[in-house]
């Protein structure tokens, strides 16, 4: 009476599909590997040429022209430098415009502002760059300013500006996770919206927070476009504001454009300077994934 | 003890639906008093059963026989494990990466856990229905064809489900609204088209993990009401929290009590397992009496 | 003051001043970023909109601005965009299915797998570039063509895709995967029929967001080599292309400030483009999210 408990045939089918999928998923590991090996292969190569040393503290870039000097600190120090505008704009206003959302905003505020904060992080970067050179250039100059029509200041405060939302949505999500129970405890004593936002929610969710501001710093070291235009392209070893500089991704979007052969040491410069990239980058993704899991560990 | 019925005859139900494997066995509501049951054929053989969660035992040593066209009560104190065990006989512990299952369990002569035994076959034969309703998010008609249409049920999908509907007494309320989505029904129809639904496969055996729970009062008894005719033609084994229930509806009770390990683990047994009239009026065990007179949570 | 005073008097003017002060900071913090971005509009239209006209977006590139359009860069990003979708979103909802109903959590490598999804959401758009560059167009030898360009992208935004997936796929209540299983479904079967069309509306919102994402991006498009001179529409997965992020940083960087103003509209193109999937992938979201 009682009917088989086997199949009546093999079911290749899941089988079939269950691999399909772990394809498609391991399409991301071959993505990661195939970037190291891109970038790997060409760099060694080029560091049999341009001895590390020379490359790390070598203060002079020039590497289209004759003759050439392989020194990659212009272009960090380029990246350091609006990077570091970009924070001073992204940090205090992110996390600001977070606090209001998750502390002040009403339900119905809070309905509108994360996607009107969201239009703000998808503007594509080239519009942002051309803002900051057409508009944000000629404005600092209007107020007195001795900035050159290229220069590290426009490009760092609009890149502020991108990089805000992205600040404010992390930092948001890691304050709404703060506990209610936290606030009703610190209201109960008479607190103040103020202390119990900065002496309560923050320093709760200072990991989230923290995290933010790793992503935003992380994503201004990687940005291309704004600096590519409004930043200059004068590799040059200076933390002044006003100049042109050029950034690590700048410059290789300039070797892309041009024509430059294969197999060249110029050609190579892109990998190394990528791959000079790709580690900073990294180290601070690794740290700003690790943090997000610290808080979200303790509060979910 | 039931008396009225608020749906459709059974014989109606009977009829309609020629199930050539199915012994119409004539079984009668029991009352205290009556005399004991026959021995019933073995539908489930359980030896020393334990499941266990990344080494931490749940049950333990679990030992009993399900009969066939009974009603099989599992009681006791939450925590000592009735639902782990009831979803050892449909393999859905099967999805959880960390639980191992000791022991043996045998359906009819065939080890559940044997090797070639296909958990998705098993299902088939064996249903369950959940603690809280779990309809689809479609239509009442396409709830209960999902299961024909995956396993290649032939038939008249129509009729399928008429007849699936009328065995679990939902088909006059919902006759004339197959098309709506099945969140719009109350709690207590929703969980009568989960039956229907799982009926509709034509299993052998259908588990139910605390069926009424999440249920009024109301709904719970058409659902007990329900589950005495269905014990013509299938066997039924119920995890329940409700003693009464228990003692409602089932033919035998299996109480099984937490046993405390190092700290606040806590491994379920069985400590009784007869028919219920005994349990419920004059157990062998002092933890079973403890238990069913309140004593003891 | 007594005690109780303090209490039933309520805070003190020296706190409630410094309560509006921040109050006014935090407000001021939102309004950096949104002032920038009517500032950006308004400095856009006004640049940009004199420009704009049917000749402009049926013209080709061309070196004098008065005759120069966007019908090749705007053509360009279209079939991008349709190939990046045509790409991304099978692998992407593929990994997200295989992430969420068939991997183990406790094993490593499927650890490892989830953490390298998330590095890579993060990985600056022009290493994705190189990573183009070199094992496409040189390495494969397909040249600087659209398929490169729309397979550089397809990686790009390939995480973007399966993150959103995922929460998609997540959101869908376990008890109705163990109600199809406990019918003797298979595991396809419960996400063929069950899972997959409850995920649809949150896996299509997500998936148009990658792609205003991808469509808006230049630097990997640099790499590639996505040249900047294309007077013709792309014949074909093979041909030379452009995209309008391409032709928009290339009329920027001219000196003449006639080309400026013609970036100025290609960007109000750009934008317009990129308006209309954001808001259809809005009412996707409204019209047909389930709440559970």
């Amino acid at each position: 009476m009682a009917r088989r408990l086997t199949a009546s045939r093999r079911r290749y089918g899941e089988t079939l599909i269950r691999f399909a999928l772990m394809a498609c998923a391991a399409v991301s590991v071959v993505t990661t590997v195939g970037i190291v090996v891109a970038l790997l292969e060409p760099s060694i190569e080029f560091f049999r040429e341009v001895p590390v040393g020379e490359y790390l503290t070598g203060t002079d870039w020039s590497p289209l022209f004759e003759p050439s000097s392989f020194g990659v600190l212009p272009l960090v120090v380029g990246t350091l430098t609006t990077t570091f505008w970009a924070c001073v704009v992204a940090l205090p206003f992110g996390l600001g415009a977070a606090i209001y959302m998750s502390e002040y905003a009403g339900p119905r505020a809070r309905r509108w502002l994360k996607p009107a904060l969201e239009v703000l992080a998808g503007i594509p970067t080239v519009v942002f760059g051309y803002f900051a050179l057409t508009a944000v250039t000629p404005f600092l100059q209007d107020i007195g300013l001795p900035v050159e029509i290229f220069n590290a200041l426009s490009a760092g405060l609009v890149m502020g500006v991108m990089i805000l939302p992205t600040v404010a949505s992390l930092s948001d999500d890691a304050m709404t996770a703060v506990p209610m129970a936290l606030r009703e405890g610190a209201y109960g004593l008479g607190a103040s919206k103020l202390a119990v936002s900065t002496r309560v929610v923050v320093p709760a969710a200072l990991s989230g927070i923290v995290a933010s501001f790793v992503l935003g710093i992380s994503r201004a070291v990687g940005e291309t476009m704004i600096v590519a235009i409004a930043a200059g392209a004068q590799p040059t070893v200076t933390f002044n504001p006003y100049e042109a500089v050029q950034t690590m991704t700048a410059y290789i979007a300039q070797v892309g454009i041009g024509d430059v052969p294969t197999g060249s040491l110029e050609y190579k410069t892109i990998f190394a300077v990528g791959a000079t990239l790709f580690v900073a980058t990294l180290i601070m993704n690794i740290v700003s994934i690790r943090l997000v899991r610290k808080y979200r560990e303790v509060y979910e | 003890m039931p008396t009225e019925q608020i749906m459709e005859s059974p014989e109606q139900a009977i009829t309609e639906s020629p199930r050539p494997d199915r012994p119409t066995t004539k079984v009668e509501t029991r009352r205290p008093g009556d005399a004991p049951l026959g021995r019933a054929e073995p539908i489930f053989e359980v030896r020393d059963v334990g499941v266990s969660y990344d080494a931490n035992p749940a049950v333990r040593n679990i030992t009993l026989d399900i009969g066939h066209n009974r009603i099989t009560a599992l009681i006791g104190p939450s925590g000592c494990g009735k639902s782990t065990l009831i979803r050892c006989f449909n393999r859905m512990n099967d999805l959880i990466p960390s639980a191992k299952v000791d022991g043996s369990i045998l359906y009819h002569g065939q080890d559940l856990y044997g090797a070639g035994v296909d958990p998705v076959e098993v299902r088939k034969l064996i249903g369950m229905v959940f603690q809280k309703p779990n309809p689809f998010p479609k239509s009442i008609y396409d709830n209960i064809a999902f299961g024909p249409r995956v396993i290649g049920m032939p038939g008249d999908m129509d009729g399928i489900v008429e007849r699936a509907l009328k065995r679990a007494a939902l088909w006059t309320e919902v006759k004339d609204r197959l098309k709506e989505n099945a969140y719009r029904l109350s709690g207590g129809q929703q969980q009568r088209l989960c039956i229907a639904r799982c009926l509709a496969v034509e299993p052998d055996v259908i588990l139910m993990d605390e069926p009424c729970s999440a249920l009024d009062p109301i709904a719970t008894s058409r659902i007990e009401d329900l589950m005495l005719e269905l014990k013509r033609d299938y066997s039924i084994v119920i995890v329940t929290h409700n003693m009464q229930q228990a003692a409602r509806v089932s033919d035998m009770t299996a109480v099984l009590m937490p046993e405390v390990r190092d700290g606040d683990m806590t491994v379920g047994h069985i400590v009784e397992y007869a028919e219920t009239n005994k349990i419920f009026t004059n157990p062998d065990n002092k933890r079973t009496e403890e238990y069913i007179t309140g004593r003891v949570g | 003051m007594s005690a109780a005073g303090r209490v039933v008097g309520g805070a003190s003017t020296r706190d409630r001043v410094m309560g509006l002060a921040f109050q006014g900071l935090l407000i001021f913090s939102l309004l950096v970023g949104f002032a920038t971005l009517i500032l950006l509009f308004i400095d856009v239209a006004g640049d940009g909109l004199g420009k704009l006209s049917w000749d402009f977006i049926s013209s080709f590139p061309y070196s004098l601005p008065a005759r120069a359009g966007i019908q090749s860069p705007l053509v360009g990003t279209i079939l991008l965009m349709i190939l990046v979708a045509l790409f991304a979103v099978p692998i992407g909802v593929g990994a997200a299915l295989y992430l969420e109903e068939y991997a183990d959590r406790d094993r490593w490598y499927n650890r490892a797998i989830e953490i390298n999804i998330q590095n890579l959401a993060a990985v600056p758009s022009i290493v994705y570039g190189i990573l183009g560059l070199a094992f496409l167009v040189r390495g494969l030898g397909l040249g600087r063509v659209l398929l490169a360009g729309a397979l550089t992208l397809t990686l790009l935004v390939l995480p973007i895709v399966i993150i959103a997936s995922r929460e998609a796929i997540r959101a869908v209540p376990d008890s109705i995967r163990e109600g199809a299983l406990a019918l003797g479904a298979t595991r396809w079967q419960t996400i063929q029929r069950q899972i997959l069309p409850a995920a649809v509306p949150g896996i299509a919102t997500g998936s148009i967001l990658a792609l205003s994402r991808a469509i808006g991006e230049t630097a990997p498009l640099i790499l590639i080599g996505a040249i900047v001179f294309v007077p013709f529409n792309p014949s074909g997965l093979d041909s030379p292309f452009t995209a309008l992020p391409i032709q928009i940083f290339n009329w920027t960087t001219r000196p003449q400030e006639e080309f400026k103003l013609l970036a100025a509209a290609a960007i109000i193109v750009l934008l317009g483009l990129l308006l209309t999937m954001n808001a259809f992938a809005i009412w996707l979201r409204n019209k047909y999210q389930r709440r559970w």
